[in-house]
């Protein structure tokens, strides 16, 4: 279905210009509901992303806590197998696909372009299609519990168990169908930020002055456009043989139920990467500003993650250890498994580096940051012992694994992403959190995080397997499983001061100036919350860490000193109500994309059609649904094709229309002077078509065809 | 030839430019660079599925066998057509870049028109497969055969609705000189789902 | 003086205590760092070093970013450190230094490889096919004429080839103190070497998802001397003796008129094959996926509704009455 449904087409299609008026005015509302569900403002798109995933986290963490409980005795009776089944491969699910991907595209989403200095995002409509289509799949995944029971496979769903025949109900369809959109929602994302990152970076601002975070960001989008085809292509086989009978995991058939393991892990050890590499880009943010000192080896630290990147294709079949391979195989994704630890190595070395004889003001964000270097180490540590193959026979599917990569993924991407909330939080939001709650949120998460998983380790080696609904006494691994529900209960609680926290930071309303950190990038150089046009002007970068280096000068002994006057930012310095005063004012003119309805009525066919594709496996008459949804689907486009933008007469020089017409384009190099000059879109360079491939990443992209402030 | 939309944005006249972009850092407009990215993703879509049926190639417990029904110089000559289109494609772009909008219409529509005979091609193959007693059930060679292949065709299908749309806009008129570039990026997306049949044809029907 | 007494005595009973946790015999029957076979010892004197260097590792990672944390936290917030950009030497040195570590554990770890996928030969080799199903083993000794479930007979002392195949879904075959798992897949076979050092009772289970009752798919590898072992294969290869009479008698009628018959096999008397071979039940000591021990009591409760003791099991509940429970228990009580 991806293909039926990618993005190219509306893009393509785009082509009507605007005197051929579309079905109806584009929505203008700026406040209230319906300005959130038209918007396509990607700070507001950042926010709902953040929003969704966390209310996915709270289900995916009332699930662990099920399971928890469950497992807390031998022989426990709070869940039955059924519903242990479908819990577990829920709350795996959940957490891969509904909470860690999308908390990380509310970053992407919200921070990127600030970072390098865009308005929005190359298609702030498909971006807005991106989220309606995660949110619809989340909640398609998630009706099934009303619909006759959710998913039982696990989240890796291994063939032949997910046949028809030893999977007759519809849950595995649900799975099946929810990954689908979820896919199609993450690859249309991936598109839409490479493009932008690739594209449209502020004047000067080479790839190698982007901040970390960015190139996390880049690194991530690319691993999600290649590794979400070749699960689309797994589930689709899969598809095809539960609805229409075919083959591809049928035994009896000659089928290879082994083939869905290549298939999937093809795509998911990539997504291992896709999970963590946000995170380590927003700890390397956050080290240097608590620390004050620059990223250590910001140039390996780019190149690392790459590798890891690129590594991350050549492992996957150290998930399948006890396949039985044979030992060619083994050996060669044993080794390939030992050498990535080597990039990751060099990474945790160089934060650590980082705060070495550094100032490090240990703020909570800082505190999770660190938290992050320290348990992400267990986890990568605990990863090399699996490498070690012929061992990872008795690792594997054993909670040791559990242990592994809730170390990885909770102790590095979840660490990463509370010190990012943390961070950018009075950014996005204009107040302060609490840092007494959030130091007390950070205690209790990480001891409760190291009660919960540490005696994972333990279990495993013990003996005890993973995805079991129970377990008998005589095993003998009653205490630690005990610790452990205790501890995931603790990090319940934690959870909960997190939520009052920010209960409280809207009650109280402690306002956040522009620069509360003394920070580097270029998002704090813009009041907080930003507005809505991001920056008044378009920004020209010089150096790395530019808002740090408008700030501060370095005397002869590598010192930093203070500028006397900062060419700061627009924020202001410390002065969030001055800033309040002149929003408007400066966005005067400034003509930012109109909102639309259009993505949320195409991403509405979505789930339409998978309903359709869900239940036609039982009556065929339901594959009408399926057509139902289509239509909408291409309805929607169609219109998003057609709409006009809004008030078109009213041109203004900081915002240029693509030549379709259509999607709003903002041309981030170039301020606006060189546009004024240029009269038309300076038009004058654009490359040459150059056959097409993207440029080289290691080009600094940003020199060439920038104008560099050409004005008068 | 400035439509009414540029002469709104820009009081001086347009120069008309045959390749057009936005100050973008790679120079790529964000569109081309969009959809090049959008087919390396497609790469991995079909690799995946040309993996898959060369897995399988050969491991079918039952007929009919690749053997059994395949008409390879049936296929050929549809393969040569979609081939063909390539070529129209390529004069369609060079036609609107020249600013002739009659032919960039009459390539349009007759790339439209060979990717239409391909699809036929197809449809006709598939039927008379299923005659002879291979559908997707039969085994694993009809389950990756009519998989993969009907991947594809739904690709082409997809480049057709995209061809007559654009030969729709040309009608009307709103698709100019300056907009060529819209032409090129659907040429893009057929070039590789030409490229792709390459590679599909000579695994799936001529590699023994 | 006292005080670090007191202290001392804490720590050591601590780390006693975790030691006894983590290596204790008798009360973790599946620890995997306890192995009682030279495959499984292989494993474990492979990954010893590994956890060592891992936690020596651990240690230095930790240790910085505490001695960071501490030292250099802000004290002024004047403090202007030096910028420093980085070091190639430095980011070269901790590249290249992990990168060789993992060179030496990864010259060890293809050795094992190939040690361990080499297979089993020679004559005092027992062979045996390992067949999957959900949700419990069924054990064939080809050339021996036995058919058992769950429990795996095997001669200490003697390694013991396994071929494992799957009648379903996918599982993993692994008895920890033996042996590291192995998956065992439908269309594919696997093949395994397990040897237990002295006679015992081992446990292991299924350790790959297989769907509903996973958790319930034990199983227990039994190791006897060889005397032993060739008694229990003469014993396990005889048919069995049908009772005419009494109560087992009747229960071997209702054997068949319940439908018993067609699931399982009795040697001598049916030929079912869905469910595990019943020949010789009473040389088991678990029953069901050794999910349960053989015994008066668990048959009754397990022959009331099988799928309530263990959820989704293919055998059905039959809605006998107690009295016809008694009688086929005291059928299966006379399969010795």
């Amino acid at each position: 279905m991806t293909t039926v449904l990618e993005p190219p087409t509306p893009d393509v299609l785009a082509t009507t210009p605007v005197e051929d008026a579309g079905l109806m005015r584009r929505p203008t509302e700026p406040q209230g509901v319906w300005s959130w569900i038209t918007t396509v403002d990607h700070k507001r798109i950042g926010i709902l992303y953040g929003v969704t995933a966390f209310i996915f986290f709270l289900a995916g963490g009332i699930e662990a806590l099920l399971l928890r409980l469950q497992l807390a005795k031998p022989n426990g009776t709070v869940l039955g197998a059924e519903a242990y089944n479908e819990v577990f491969t829920m709350h795996g699910t959940t957490m891969v696909f509904l909470v860690v991907m999308p908390l990380s595209a509310a970053f992407f989403n919200y921070m990127m372009p600030l970072q390098i200095g865009a308005r929005d995002v190359a298609f702030p409509r498909l971006n807005a299609f991106s989220y309606w289509a995660f949110l619809f799949g989340g909640l398609f995944l998630y009706s099934s519990f009303l619909l006759g029971g959710a998913p039982d496979g696990g989240w890796f769903g291994y063939a032949p168990n997910t046949s028809i025949v030893f999977s007759p109900g519809h849950g595995i369809d649900f799975w099946v169908y929810g990954l689908q959109i979820l896919g199609i929602a993450s690859t249309v994302s991936a598109v839409n930020f490479i493009v932008t990152m690739l594209n449209m970076r502020a004047p000067g601002m080479t790839l190698m002055r982007m901040p970390i975070f960015s190139w996390m960001t880049l690194i991530s989008s690319f691993l999600i456009l290649f590794a979400m085809p070749v699960i689309t292509v797994a589930l689709f086989l899969l598809s095809f043989d539960r609805n229409f009978g075919a083959n591809f995991f049928n035994p009896a058939a000659g089928g290879d139920p082994v083939l869905w393991q290549h298939l999937f892990w093809i795509f998911g050890h990539p997504e291992v990467y896709i999970l963590i590499l946000p995170a380590m880009g927003m700890v390397s943010e956050v080290l240097p500003v608590f620390s004050r000192k620059p990223l250590f080896g910001y140039p390996v630290m780019v190149f690392s993650g790459i590798a890891i990147g690129f590594m991350g294709w050549g492992v996957w079949v150290h998930h399948m250890f006890a396949v039985g391979l044979g030992p060619v195989a083994v050996s060669a994704f044993s080794l390939s498994t030992m050498f990535i630890a080597v990039p990751t190595g060099v990474k945790i070395f160089n934060w650590i580096a980082t705060t070495w004889k550094g100032s490090l003001k240990l703020t909570t964000p800082m505190l999770f940051a660190m938290g992050f270097i320290a348990m992400f180490t267990i986890g990568g540590l605990s990863g090399v012992t699996h490498a070690v193959s012929p061992h990872d026979r008795q690792q594997t599917d054993t909670y040791y694994v559990v242990a592994h990569f809730h170390y990885v993924l909770f102790g590095g991407a979840l660490f990463g992403i509370m010190a990012g909330i943390y961070y950018w939080w009075p950014k996005v939001f204009g107040t302060m959190l609490d840092e007494r709650l959030g130091k007390l949120n950070f205690w209790t998460w990480f001891v409760g995080f190291n009660l919960a998983f540490g005696p994972m380790h333990l279990l495993g080696l013990q003996g005890m397997p993973r995805r079991i609904y129970t377990y008998d006494e005589s095993l003998g691994l009653d205490f630690w499983n005990m610790v452990s529900t205790v501890g995931a209960f603790t990090i319940a609680f934690s959870v909960l001061v997190f939520m009052y926290n920010i209960w409280r930071s809207h009650k109280r309303k402690v306002k956040a100036p522009a620069d509360p950190w003394d920070a580097r990038t270029l998002e704090w150089s813009i009041p907080s919350p930003p507005p809505h046009y991001n920056f008044a002007e378009i920004p020209t970068v010089h150096a790395l860490d530019e808002f740090w280096h408008r700030k501060y000068t370095e005397d002869d002994d590598g010192r930093p000193v203070r500028v006397a006057d900062p060419q700061g930012g627009e924020g202001g310095d410390d002065d969030p109500d001055h800033d309040d005063e002149h929003h408007d004012d400066e966005g005067h003119g400034i003509h930012m994309p109109s909102p639309s309805y259009y993505p949320l009525v195409a991403a509405f066919g979505l789930p339409v059609m998978a309903y359709g594709m869900v239940y036609g496996r039982s009556s065929g008459q339901s594959y009408v649904v399926v057509v139902l949804g289509a239509v909408i689907l291409l309805a929607g486009l169609f219109a998003w094709a057609m709409e006009p933008s809004a008030e078109p007469e009213e041109h203004d020089h900081e915002m240029i229309e693509a030549h379709s017409g259509e999607e709003p384009v903002l041309v981030a190099a170039g301020g606006p002077a060189a546009l004024e000059d240029g009269g038309q879109e300076s038009g004058e360079k654009g490359g040459q078509p150059a056959g097409g491939a993207s440029e080289d990443p290691t080009d600094g992209g940003g020199g060439g065809p920038a104008p560099e402030g050409s004005g008068p | 030839m400035a439509t009414k939309e540029k002469s709104l944005a820009h009081e001086e006249p347009v120069t008309p430019a045959p390749e057009h972009h936005h100050a973008t850092n790679t120079g790529l407009s964000n569109e081309k660079l969009a959809m090049w990215a959008f087919l390396g993703s497609e790469c991995l879509l079909f690799g995946a599925l040309i993996s898959t049926y060369f897995l399988y190639r050969g491991r079918s417990v039952s007929g009919p066998t690749p053997e059994d029904v395949y008409d390879i110089p049936y296929t050929s000559v549809s393969s040569f057509v979609l081939l063909m289109s390539s070529l129209t494609m390529v004069l369609a772009l060079a036609a609107i870049q020249r600013g002739d909008y009659r032919r960039l219409r009459i390539w349009l529509l007759a790339t439209a028109l060979l990717g239409a005979s391909f699809i036929a091609g197809q449809v006709y193959e598939f039927t008379s497969f299923i005659r002879e007693g291979l559908t997707i059930k039969t085994n694993l060679f009809g389950s990756s055969f009519f998989v993969l292949t009907g991947f594809h065709g739904v690709h082409v299908t997809l480049g057709i609705v995209m061809l007559l749309s654009l030969w729709n806009l040309s009608l009307r008129g709103s698709l100019t000189q300056d907009r060529s570039e819209v032409v090129e990026i659907a040429g893009l997306y057929w070039h590789f789902v030409d490229v792709v049949w390459i590679v599909i044809f000579t695994v799936v029907y001529l590699v023994k | 003086m006292a005080r670090a007494g007191r202290l001392r005595v804490l720590w050591t009973t601590a780390a006693a205590g975790l030691l006894l946790v983590a290596c204790g015999n008798q009360e973790l029957p599946q620890n995997t760092l306890d192995p009682e076979g030279p495959v499984a010892r292989k494993l474990d004197n492979l990954i010893d070093p590994v956890f060592v260097v891992a936690g020596l590792v651990f240690v230095l990672v930790q240790g910085l970013v505490l001695y960071s944390a501490l030292r250099f936290r802000r004290r002024s917030d004047d403090e202007a450190p030096r910028q420093v950009h980085g070091n190639a030497k430095l980011e070269l040195g901790w590249t290249v230094a992990p990168a060789l570590i993992l060179l030496v554990v990864s010259v060890a770890t293809v050795g094992t490889i190939a040690d361990i996928n080499r297979r089993a030969e020679g004559a005092d080799v027992v062979n045996v096919n390992v067949i999957g199903h959900q949700w419990w083993w069924e054990f064939e000794y080809p050339g021996r004429g036995v058919v058992t479930a769950n429990e795996l007979h095997i001669p200490a002392g003697r390694p013991v080839a396994l071929k494992l195949t799957s009648e379903d879904v996918i599982h993993s075959f692994w008895p920890p103190k033996l042996a590291g798992k192995l998956d065992v897949i439908p269309g594919r076979e696997n093949f395994m070497t397990v040897e237990a050092d002295e006679p015992g009772t081992y446990f292991g289970q299924c350790a790959e998802f297989c769907g509903l009752s996973h958790a319930d798919m034990g199983l227990r590898v039994v190791a006897h001397t060889s005397g032993d072992f060739d008694e229990w294969v003469r014993t396990n290869a005889a048919p069995a003796e049908r009772p005419n009479e009494g109560e087992a008698g009747e229960g071997a009628a209702l054997f068949r008129q319940k439908g018993c018959a067609s699931c399982h096999t009795v040697n001598g008397y049916s030929a079912g094959e869905l469910g595990p071979d019943l020949t010789h039940l009473q040389q088991r000591k678990v029953f069901a996926g050794a999910a349960f021990e053989l015994n008066e009591q668990n048959l009754r409760v397990w022959l009331r509704d099988p799928p309530e003791e263990k959820p989704g099991s293919l055998m059905p509940n039959l809605e006998l009455s107690e009295d016809e429970i008694t009688k086929l228990i005291a059928y299966l009580e006379t399969l010795k």
